[in-house]
């Protein structure tokens, strides 16, 4: 069902990006969030681009599998370069039609606007991509401890992220286990009006809510019983390294920041 | 009604980095009437092959024939209702699809799927409820007060009230205690022959498929290792160690009277009786080959 989805998604393979530590993904995933926004001109967007592809490449995850998982956001993307396409009258004009015009500056405005937002998602899919949920969120924690000093609950935040993206696969399961058995018992999820529709998720979400609920007890019990109080104390079985590579890619970055800065206009 | 897969290949997710192969080449007939175990290791791919029994899974390649109904990967299916109706699947763990107020409704929620008016489908939940060994009264109460035992009684009525002709089982027994097992067992068995069900048992229990099936399907690896009856699958018992599958006891007792005895015995035993028959014979010296 969910097959060709990739949003939130961990492709396992050995490559450079899933070696990196997530810290510095995260920093890196932050960072070039910040400098997308500092390209203005065609070089510049080129030079993201590309940077992006070499990181794509890098993930070794197929590229084709990226894009096609991307299809999603696709709509979006297009909508937000056509509001730009005709809300933007900048430019000379290039062609008219109705009460249509579209100026040059529209369609600069469109490509680029909307280049920016495939970057950012296509980035940001790289990094759940190579990345595992737990190393995110270990990541996550050790960089935001130093918010533990104005009393920010960082390792119980951290906490509810693991247990909440731990369980996303499970309930996947659970909800296509449970929809197999309501359509084996009669039930049209993918067909019929809407109302019928509607009507089929209750046998879907009662069982789904019990389950979860039941769940989250066992989990509880189980916690306890080994003996967890919360962080105070804890060690961690996953060690967070910094390595070589790391600090490759991060000057890699710098060098990409600085050539856009002076390219900018 | 004859259940055929011909060559079917399924491939869960196909098309992405996370593409796995299921099953490959399986063919495998159900004809009517007749009481099939599937059995095979966790991964073996025996649960894929169930969710082809009734088209919930179309094969990524070859073809299911349900009734005078071909599935194929090509074209998309319409009106699967009636053979969703005909063949009713008991999944594993099937007290975990009960959702409604009370038993009842639970109950008619099926057959009334299927187009079942009230009054008939009401008559229907009492009908199964007592098939399955519950009291009647059990119909007014809230499912998630019964027992686990008991739950899974009732979703297992809830299968029977759609009156399927196929009884498609996935290992429901999983998780009862020993008594519930047979009792469970029992009453498929006894539903096989009252009304001439075909009956495909998917299980780990080879205790189980030895005892009631006419015909024995071994999965392994995605594929059919070996088809037939219980006396020609247990007649050599090697491959299926081999494979870490199980053996019923009964049998692996056969093995070790032979060897010690140097003396084969006449037929492959598969209950206790049978066997203590046959030892009996033994010992008292009725010189067999």
């Amino acid at each position: 069902m969910m097959g060709k989805f990739i949003i939130g998604r961990y492709v396992p393979a050995d490559s450079l990006l899933h070696r990196m530590d997530p810290r510095s993904k995260l920093i890196l995933i932050f960072l070039f969030v910040c400098i997308v926004f500092v390209a203005n001109n065609p070089v510049t967007y080129g030079i993201l681009l590309l940077y992006t592809f070499v990181m794509a490449f890098l993930s070794k995850v197929p590229l084709r599998f990226i894009l096609g998982g991307l299809k999603p956001v696709l709509w979006l993307i297009v909508f937000t370069f056509i509001l730009h396409l005709f809300l933007t009258k900048d430019g000379a004009l290039l062609f008219e039609w109705g009460w249509f015009e579209v100026y040059e500056g529209g369609v600069r405005q469109g490509t680029f606007i909307s280049l920016r937002f495939f970057l950012l998602i296509l980035m940001t899919s790289l990094l759940t991509l190579t990345t595992t949920p737990i190393e995110i969120t270990d990541g996550l924690e050790v960089l935001l401890g130093p918010l533990k000093k104005i009393n920010f609950p960082v390792h119980e935040l951290a906490l509810m992220m693991s247990i909440s993206l731990r369980f996303i696969p499970t309930l996947m399961q659970e909800t296509d286990k449970i929809m197999k058995a309501q359509t084996a018992r009669g039930v049209d999820f993918s067909s019929g009006p809407l109302k019928t529709r509607i009507q089929a998720i209750i046998p879907l979400l009662v069982p789904l809510f019990i389950s979860s609920f039941k769940r989250a007890e066992e989990l509880a019990v189980a916690m306890e019983a080994r003996g967890y109080r919360g962080g105070e104390g804890r060690t961690k079985y996953r060690q967070l390294k910094w390595t070589g590579l790391d600090t490759v890619m991060m000057l890699a970055f710098v060098v990409v920041t600085v050539t856009l800065f002076i390219l900018r206009t | 009604m004859d259940i055929s897969l011909q060559q079917v290949e399924y491939r869960y997710q196909a098309n992405t980095p996370f593409e796995t192969l299921a099953i490959q080449d399986v063919s495998i007939d159900f004809p009517s009437g007749q009481y099939y175990a599937i059995i095979g290791h966790t991964g073996s791919g025996k649960s894929t092959v169930l969710q082809h029994l009734n088209a919930i899974l179309r094969p990524t390649k070859g073809i299911v024939q349900i009734g005078d109904r071909t599935v194929t990967n090509e074209k998309k299916q319409k009106n699967l209702k009636e053979i969703r109706r005909r063949v009713g699947i008991v999944f594993q763990f099937p007290e975990h699809q009960l959702f409604e107020e009370t038993v009842e409704k639970d109950i008619c929620f099926g057959p009334m799927n299927f187009g079942v008016s009230e009054e008939k489908a009401k008559e229907l939940a009492r009908k199964t409820i007592k098939q399955v060994g519950l009291p009647e009264e059990i119909l007014s109460k809230s499912p998630f007060d019964l027992s686990g035992g008991q739950m899974r009684r009732v979703a297992i009525a809830g299968v029977l009230a759609m009156e399927p002709d196929v009884l498609v089982l996935d290992e429901p027994t999983a998780g009862l205690d020993p008594r519930g097992r047979r009792e469970i067992m029992e009453m498929f068995y006894r539903l096989h022959k009252e009304r001439n069900l075909s009956t495909i048992l998917v299980t780990h229990s080879m205790e189980d498929a030895a005892r009631y099936a006419d015909k024995i399907v071994i999965m392994h690896q995605g594929r059919v290792y070996k088809e037939g009856t219980a006396e020609e699958i247990f007649a050599s018992p090697e491959g299926l160690i081999e494979l870490g599958l199980d053996v019923p006891e009964v049998v692996r007792f056969q093995q070790k009277v032979e060897k010690t005895f140097g003396k084969k015995l006449s037929k492959i035993c598969l209950t206790l009786d049978e066997l203590t028959d046959e030892i009996k014979e033994l010992l008292r010296g009725g010189d067999r080959k």
